[in-house]
């Protein structure tokens, strides 16, 4: 899905017949409004108000329909449906990235925010709750019913999405929208689909399982994929019936704080059989915060039942951590990468050099599965190089919001110096830079797209995931020699093969430790796939039938039926 | 034969579909048209071939609502060309991401639920089903089965199955998924119900289907062809070709480019549907026939419970269902306050028209049904069984026959061992655990059974021992999307749901 999108921005027609497009990136991209207003408490976006209308914060239709302009109020922490400041009354800035600029202020939740905010998860989650007591049919509704407020609000939210994070409209409207939208709609189905069993135990006994969920689930996502990772993680939590505290990422707060209006929205559906009005409170609560505090309160608490955490390795051990010390919760992590890409010498090399730039460059490099060790065998590696550095220098970087732009900004100051370190320290490792290799305009987070040619397994570039816009291209001669220098990570979360040759495909597809091996392609990604990590890249899977392990427990019921009954009806079958 | 004035009935368990809340129940409509008349092809209305029409009755009041058009050989043979071509490789519906087509069918029960009260009201008025009842349950039962198929849309999953030891031996990886032309021919008992439980399936995992409703209640199927162009399935995935059994029907099960074949009806044109399937070109087949379901009452059980739901498994809908409770064993000890309670029961019913309020008991669907099912309670007079109540028709016109109650019924009555599918209740009674398991079984029906006990063991041993497709534990006739229904023995091959 990504590649689809990424071709219809390249402007490249698929090979691979019209299947590949989507039928999102078959439809016109609505324009978006450059400087969107933000707000909370509302779900629709209030139309133009002013000359200076830019950022609406506040219940507008509470204020008679009269802006306020933003005057020391901040965007909020939703905590049982409801609209609070941070205990300690803090906020911090969140800041556009094509420009520096301060967006708005976000109340900053920490410890006691989340304990307030468990609190009430917990009580949403009480046994005979309107949650607990909910037919799965109706979960289900329920995230269907959020699928469609957000599919009505798909412009507003892709604006918003690129005005907070960087990426190109284009790509949050075509890709990031469509993929939460189906996502959602994905597991509204799973809801009354996942079942327990009946086992047929030895002796005069009946068994079957229960799928229970687990319970309160600190679910903490990364600024990368604001909105997709957020329907990653309450997708299958909401299927399977659990409650949820989310933290969102400092960088990205404001699209998630923006759905969850619509998770409270009321409910105007003309459904019969359907009393309920929008997600009952306390059933999804979201903070916006940082990981050393709010983060670290949701890893390390009592009452918290099961943690997801998607980010980096560093700060995945720690999460790990937190819950062996404190009450040994459920863990699942999705963390870094340093996904090897392996071109063989057969392979189609138009569509290789295009899938490789797209398996690198797609999302500024900052995707954990970005195909950042491009092993390429040795009799195509120059001409490979080559038309890599010819794409790379094409690629149009600038305003997000911009239809022609292909990358857009770094999402803050702090990434950005980080690759500019990594590309100096690539350079002085010995790697030859072929193009690239500083920033890209002179405000904003913006950095040319890098290609590194003649990288050694040894060198930083190659071990560590650099997270922006640096390709490394390594070179190898045999198949053996590849599958183990591609393997030769902490990490596991993807690989990708390029060969016509099908048991060169079978071989390596096999023998790569990697969550997820793409064969002639890239970033192929649906909702009904798993994805995670092996080694280092994380633990556990999210997405597909696999992604509501994770949220369920197991509970097994056996009951003794009576022998002397049995004896009587044995003659039956 | 006039049943006595209106009596407000509140059952104190509902055998219901559970759902959290139930919407208030609004006015049937007053000047219902009949609109779609016609045969659906190719999204497309199309006169017969023949140029035939038959009449379409209201059962409560003997009048013709509409003439529809009378689809033969001729008209099954262009809907199935109509549906291989929708089903051609790299035909719109072949090429579809299996997420989209859950879309559409997720949109289509958007669109029914839009229409509810229409189609609630010409169900009423076509089938004699109490409005009440066409409204919350059968409506609300097709937009929760159309849903739940929806989402299995990109769930039904193939494997990847380890063949070898080798570290890459190749996997193999199968689609489960049955890419064929389906068709279907209808019972009227369940009109929409039937029509939802097998286009819901069958359009999930990317069927083409041609569907013949009942001759009976052919309207509320036209209506819903409409809503599928409306939703935007692509022309030729759903055909909808109203006739009878023997034309239409029986074209359909003969027909050798038709790859499945799913029929609910009666055991003895099940059995023809089968020989023509495996007469013609093996086409699969699946059925969903008839039934002498059991239902037990043990001495331990809550009497309230297992009157009102023993009750209500037999006289839900007239008594015309497939699983209806119409073999009610009943233990020694509780025999007779047992009866003295159902005869009250039954005679608290208000029969009339099933589009009025308050009534709770509308007219059998057309006048074979009405004469089969008098004729068998003549045969339970006659055979020495002891009519408690009813035992006749009512009223002067429309096809009504009073809530009926046997006692002391053997086994080897006809009417303990033939479908009434009428408001007919046999209770006959047992003495021990054995003695009921084995009689329960001894039939040539196999579709549902149902057990009231307080006792677990009871419960557990009893719902092993019997040869049913579903048993229910001190409720009946509870049925909802999520859980498979179908027939052991002569009741049936296969499950849906």
């Amino acid at each position: 899905m990504w590649r689809a999108a990424a071709l219809a921005v390249a402007g490249l027609r698929p090979r691979l017949g019209h299947r590949l497009l989507s039928a999102a990136a078959a439809q016109a991209v609505p324009s978006p409004n450059q400087q969107p207003e933000v707000f909370y408490n509302q779900v629709r976006p209030p139309r133009q108000l002013g000359p200076n209308p830019r950022f609406v914060l506040g219940d507008w239709r509470a204020q008679g329909g009269k802006a306020w302009v933003a005057l020391g109020l901040s965007i909020p922490i939703f905590i049982n449906n409801e609209w609070h400041d941070a205990v300690s009354k803090k906020t911090f800035p969140t800041v556009n990235p094509s420009t520096g600029e301060i967006i708005c202020q976000v109340a900053e939740g920490d410890k006691e925010d989340v304990d307030r905010a468990v609190k009430a998860a917990r009580a949403a989650f009480q046994l005979g709750s309107p949650w607990r007591r909910m037919d799965a049919s109706e979960r289900g509704r329920l995230l269907h019913r959020l699928a469609d407020l957000i599919e009505r609000d798909r412009t507003y939210l892709a604006t918003l999405e690129t005005l907070d994070n960087g990426k190109p409209y284009v790509i949050s409207y075509l890709v990031d929208l469509d993929m939460v939208v189906k996502c959602l709609r994905y597991y509204a189905g799973w809801a009354d689909k996942y079942h327990g069993k009946t086992i047929p135990i030895d002796g005069d006994f009946f068994s079957y399982t229960r799928h229970e969920p687990v319970g309160v689930c600190g679910q903490i996502i990364p600024w990368n994929f604001p909105l997709l990772m957020q329907a990653w993680k309450l997708g299958p939590a909401l299927a399977t019936g659990n409650v949820v505290v989310m933290k969102v990422a400092e960088q990205t707060p404001l699209t998630a704080l923006y759905v969850a209006n619509l998770i409270k929205e009321k409910n105007d559906m003309v459904l019969a059989d359907f009393p309920q009005a929008g997600f009952p409170p306390g059933v999804v609560n979201i903070i916006p915060g940082f990981g050393p505090t709010a983060g670290a309160a949701i890893a390390s608490h009592k009452d918290v039942d099961k943690v997801a955490f998607t980010g980096s390795t560093e700060v995945g051990r720690l999460i790990q951590v937190a819950a062996g010390s404190s009450n040994l919760k459920r863990v699942t992590l999705e963390l870094g990468g340093k996904s090897p890409n392996i071109i063989m010498s057969d392979a189609d090399m138009d569509w290789a050099v295009e899938q490789a730039h797209f398996a690198l460059f797609f999302n500024q490099g900052q995707c954990c599965c970005a195909g950042s060790r491009t092993f390429v065998q040795e009799d195509v590696y120059n001409e490979f190089v080559e038309r890599s550095v010819t794409r790379a220098r094409s690629r149009v970087v600038g305003n997000p919001f911009d239809s022609r732009t292909e990358q857009g900004p770094q999402v803050d100051e702090t990434q950005f110096k980080k690759i500019l370190g990594y590309i100096k320290s690539g350079k002085e490792e010995g790697a030859k830079l072929l193009c690239g290799g500083g920033a890209a305009a002179d405000r904003g987070y913006f950095i040319q797209p890098t290609v590194f040619g003649d990288v050694q397994d040894g060198m930083t570039i190659a071990k560590e995931e650099i997270f922006g816009p640096v390709m490394q291209i390594l070179k190898f001669k045999t198949i053996e020699e590849v599958v183990g220098r591609a393997n030769n990570s902490k990490y596991g979360l993807a690989a990708a093969v390029f060969t016509k040759d099908l048991d060169k495909a079978n071989y390596l597809s096999q023998a790569l430790q990697a969550g997820t091996v793409w064969v002639n392609c890239y970033d192929v990604f649906g909702a009904q796939t798993p994805f995670g990590g092996y080694k280092m890249s994380g633990n556990g899977r999210e997405l597909g039938e696999y992604g509501l392990q994770a949220y369920t427990e197991v509970k097994t019921v056996s009951m003794v039926l009576s022998p002397v009954l049995l004896d009587s009806t044995r003659v039956y079958p | 034969n006039q049943i006595a004035e209106p009596v407000t009935c509140v059952p104190e368990a509902k055998p219901e579909m559970s759902t959290p809340g139930k919407p208030d129940l609004p006015a049937p409509l007053s000047n219902l048209k009949f609109q779609y008349t016609k045969i659906f092809i190719n999204n497309e209305w199309h006169n017969s071939v023949s140029g035939k029409k038959f009449p379409v009755f209201n059962p409560a009041t003997e009048e013709k609502l509409c003439e529809v058009e009378e689809g033969d050989k001729e008209d099954v043979n262009k809907a199935v060309k109509a549906a291989r071509q929708a089903f051609q490789i790299g035909s719109p519906w072949r090429t579809m991401d299996a997420s989209e087509r859950g879309r559409l069918i997720y949109k289509l029960a958007d669109l029914i639920e839009r229409d509810r009260l229409l189609l609630a009201t010409m169900e009423s008025m076509n089938g004699g089903k109490l409005f009440s009842s066409a409204y919350l349950m059968d409506l609300g039962g097709c937009i929760k089965t159309l849903r739940y198929c929806a989402g299995w849309a990109d769930k039904v999953q193939g494997r990847t199955i380890p063949i070898g030891k080798q570290l890459w031996e190749t996997t193999s990886s199968g689609m489960e998924i049955f890419f064929l032309i389906q068709d279907m021919n209808l019972l009227w008992n369940f009109p929409l119900v039937m029509l939802i439980w097998k286009i819901g399936p069958a359009l999930s995992c990317g069927n083409t289907v041609v569907v013949k409703p009942a001759e009976q209640t052919p309207l509320t199927a036209l209506h819903v062809a409409s809503l599928i162009k409306e939703a935007g399935f692509p022309p030729g995935v759903v055909n909808i070709v109203p006739g009878y059994g023997p034309t239409a029907g029986a074209a359909i099960s003969s027909h050798m480019d038709i790859d499945k074949v799913a029929f609910t009806g009666s055991t003895e044109v099940g059995k023809m549907i089968k020989e023509a399937a495996g007469k013609s070109n093996l086409k699969r087949v699946t059925l969903e026939l008839g039934g002498k379901s059991p239902c037990i009452v043990f001495a331990d059980a809550d009497l309230d419970v297992a009157v009102e739901f023993a009750h209500m498994g037999l006289f839900y809908h007239q008594g015309q269902c497939c699983i209806a409770a119409s073999r009610l064993f009943v233990e020694e000890s509780i025999y007779d306050e047992f009866v003295r309670r159902s005869v009250e029961r039954a005679k608290k019913y208000v029969l009339g028209n099933p589009l009025t309020p308050g009534v709770n008991q509308g007219p059998q669907i057309d006048k074979e049904q009405y004469e089969k099912i008098l004729g068998l309670i003549e045969s339970g007079k006659k055979e020495g069984a002891k009519l408690e109540c009813g035992g006749g028709p009512w009223g002067n016109k429309g096809y009504f026959i009073q809530p009926t109650v046997f006692s002391n019924v053997t086994d080897e009555m006809r009417i303990a061992k033939e479908e009434i599918f009428g408001p007919v209740q046999q209770i006959m009674k047992f003495k021990s655990l054995d003695d009921v398991i084995k009689r329960a079984n001894n039939t040539l029906y196999g579709l549902s059974a149902g057990i009231f006990t307080k006792d677990l063991d009871k419960a557990v041993t009893v719902s092993a021992a019997l040869q049913a497709g579903t048993v229910w534990v001190n409720c009946y006739s509870v049925v909802s999307a999520q859980c498979p229904f179908g027939g052991f023995k002569m009741s049936g091959n296969g499950r849906e749901l």
